[in-house]
């Protein structure tokens, strides 16, 4: 018997591969183009992204970007933490299935019709569009990514451990802080990184909850490739594909280092 | 010299017998149910001031739930619970001077073992400069000395159990509750960790309340066994009198092997009871009213074995041997007296040979003392 994958199997995985990530090498590749022109290839150069650090606009939109993601996904960690443990240690209190409902609908809700849904009632609120109201409905978009990864990593932890904080003289509240929190950190550094991957390129829910003077990234590349592909939004694509993919990376990396049990 | 003492201590330790002594922790009458389920149904025990107390009986018994109500992670439906005289069932678990050693450890696995020593101390406000020196006493005592900078995860399982009793130790508490402390140890260890612990609480002066359900572990810590069933303590007694005077089939069976003929009370005379039994009329100690149903309950050890008829017929059995185990110490012999019907006797093997080693099928006669045998009515 031959061992080894077929020639198949290495030819599905690399049609596959190519397949998902054939565009974002162009991109790639295309964002160290030295023509003006986005599809004719001119030699390698870094000159777009040294115009893209000269271009304003997009350097405002970079900041607006960075803050709405740190500020959503801190927001929505901390509520991810108490909705995971009022799930997970709630037991049935009365409501749990709406809660848990609730948090999760948001997952396979369409994008649109939340944005169009929190646009409506940031207008019967009466509450100016911008970058608030931004950081808000990013918080709302990835609370239900950071509750369902703090969730699986506190259904695993050993209640026990808690207990005997407790019984060594820890208030619950404390014995939360000084143990529970400590042991599964890297499941909320890891919905951390997810809801703010998440809040960086969104397009969708940004579009309807911005106002002027806050607009993201995504908002920014979007309008431009209407007036036209200008090199420099390789440039920053490829610089959001790394942040996003080194988020990504350290997501994974984070759920992997489980606390021994 | 020490063992000595220690023996001497043991043979007059006895504050229960004493109806002036106080105890240390008194359950009055405490239920406790989970979705229904009644998990402990009205116990009353009392615990004494430096006594090492076990709670034995099979898993799902109540006897871990017992000790969680004691340590406050549980509260009970009914009844009350005394420490030192003080009601204490409305006190969280952080405020009783109470604390557990629990069975997986839960060693804080963010925290290095002196970390996890001292956390119990922090918690108490003692001072800084006196931590330290406090945790390196308690690491000696478990001879874990230079291992505190260590991650629990970088330990063998004997080591963290060790840590976990330090930890738990640390803040002397007035009463350690143990959970099956020994369950994760291989055989050895165990054993060396009974006398280990039994020393540390001879040497501390404190209190242990130990859960579990190994009857030996019980039989070897314990100054005195709750053997419990579904709920309730069926018996409280010193480890021999739990034994020898079980009081009834249940605790006879949960603890050590024995073996147990039905019959009725025929007669009673001074102490002894005769007992007709479809095997034969024995003679043994115990209680019962003539025509009373009842069971003589015999262990195996207490059982002689003849490889000729004795000449009294005084609680006599014959019998073929049907089967038999050597484990070195102890010869087990499981011998058929009727079809179907087997009886266990052992015998110590005493001498290095045997000179006829008895074996299968060979006729032999069983006797025993009258006083070595119960008659149980329950």
């Amino acid at each position: 018997m031959r061992r080894g994958p077929s020639t198949f199997n290495i030819a599905s995985v690399v049609l596959g591969m190519a397949f998902l990530y054939a565009p974002i090498v162009i991109l790639v590749v295309y964002s160290f183009n030295a023509s003006r022109l986005v599809t004719v290839w001119g030699g390698f150069s870094t000159r777009w992204y040294a115009a893209l650090f000269q271009d304003q606009q997009m350097l405002d939109a970079i900041w607006v970007t960075a803050r709405v993601g740190v500020l959503s996904a801190t927001l929505a960690t901390l509520l991810g933490v108490l909705a995971a443990v009022a799930l997970v240690r709630g037991g049935g209190f009365r409501g749990r299935t709406i809660l848990a409902g609730g948090i999760y609908a948001t997952l396979v809700m369409p994008e649109v019709i939340l944005g169009l849904s929190l646009l409506l009632l940031f207008v019967a609120a009466g509450l100016p569009r911008g970058f608030w109201t931004v950081t808000l409905s990013h918080a709302t978009l990835t609370l239900a990514y950071t509750t369902m990864v703090i969730q699986a990593r506190l259904g695993s932890f050993d209640i026990s451990l808690e207990e005997a904080a407790q019984d060594l003289g820890c208030p619950p509240w404390k014995a939360f802080a000084l143990i529970t929190l400590p042991v599964i950190a890297p499941a909320v550094a890891a919905a951390w990184m997810l809801a703010f991957t998440l809040s960086l390129d969104d397009l969708v829910i940004a579009s309807f909850t911005s106002g002027p003077g806050a607009t993201t990234l995504p908002m920014r590349l979007y309008s431009q490739v209407r007036l036209g592909v200008d090199p420099k939004i390789n440039a920053v694509s490829t610089l959001l594909i790394g942040v996003v993919a080194t988020g990504v990376i350290a997501v994974y990396l984070l759920r992997q280092r489980r606390a021994p049990a | 010299m020490a063992s000595r003492q220690i023996g001497a201590i043991r043979s007059t330790f006895a504050p229960w017998e004493d109806p002036a002594a106080k105890p240390l922790v008194r359950f009055e009458g405490v239920s406790k149910a989970f979705a229904d389920t009644p998990a402990v149904k009205g116990v009353d025990l009392e615990i004494y001031e430096r006594e090492f107390f076990a709670l034995l009986g099979p898993s799902g018994c109540g006897k871990t739930t017992l000790m969680r109500l004691l340590a406050g992670f549980e509260s009970p439906d009914a009844g009350r619970m005394l420490l030192e005289g003080r009601d204490i069932g409305a006190d969280p678990p952080h405020r009783r001077p109470v604390h557990m050693m629990f069975q997986a450890y839960a060693l804080f696995p963010h925290l290095s073992v002196a970390q996890n020593v001292a956390f119990g101390l922090r918690r108490q406000g003692v001072a800084k400069a006196e931590i330290g020196p406090r945790v390196e006493e308690m690491l000696a005592m478990v001879k874990l000395e230079g291992l505190g900078k260590r991650r629990p995860d970088q330990l063998s399982g004997g080591q963290r159990q060790r840590v976990a009793l330090a930890r738990a130790l640390a803040p002397r508490p007035r009463i350690l509750l143990l959970d099956e402390p020994m369950a994760a140890l291989d055989r050895k260890l165990r054993e060396e960790t009974q006398f280990e612990l039994m020393a540390l609480q001879q040497r501390l002066g404190m209190t242990f309340m130990i859960v579990t359900h190994d009857q030996d572990e019980a039989m070897v810590v314990a100054d005195r066994i709750a053997v419990m069933r579904a709920g309730e303590i069926v018996q409280v007694g010193r480890p021999a009198e739990v034994y020898e005077a079980p009081a009834d089939r249940y605790v006879a069976g949960f603890i050590g092997d024995v073996n147990l003929f039905e019959g009725r009370v025929a007669a009673t005379e001074g102490p002894l009871i005769r007992l007709v039994t479809e095997d034969g009329a024995f003679d043994a100690e115990g209680s019962g009213a003539v025509g009373e149903r009842a069971w003589l309950a015999v262990r195996p050890e207490k059982i002689a074995v003849h490889a000729e008829p004795p000449a009294d017929p005084r609680n006599r059995l014959a019998g073929t041997i049907l089967d038999y185990g050597y484990l070195g110490d102890w010869t087990t012999y499981v011998v058929e007296i009727a079809p179907g019907r087997t009886v266990r006797a052992a015998r110590a093997n005493a001498t290095r040979t045997v000179e006829r080693p008895l074996g299968c099928d060979d006729p032999v006669w069983l006797t025993f003392a009258p006083s070595s045998a119960v008659v149980l009515t329950r």
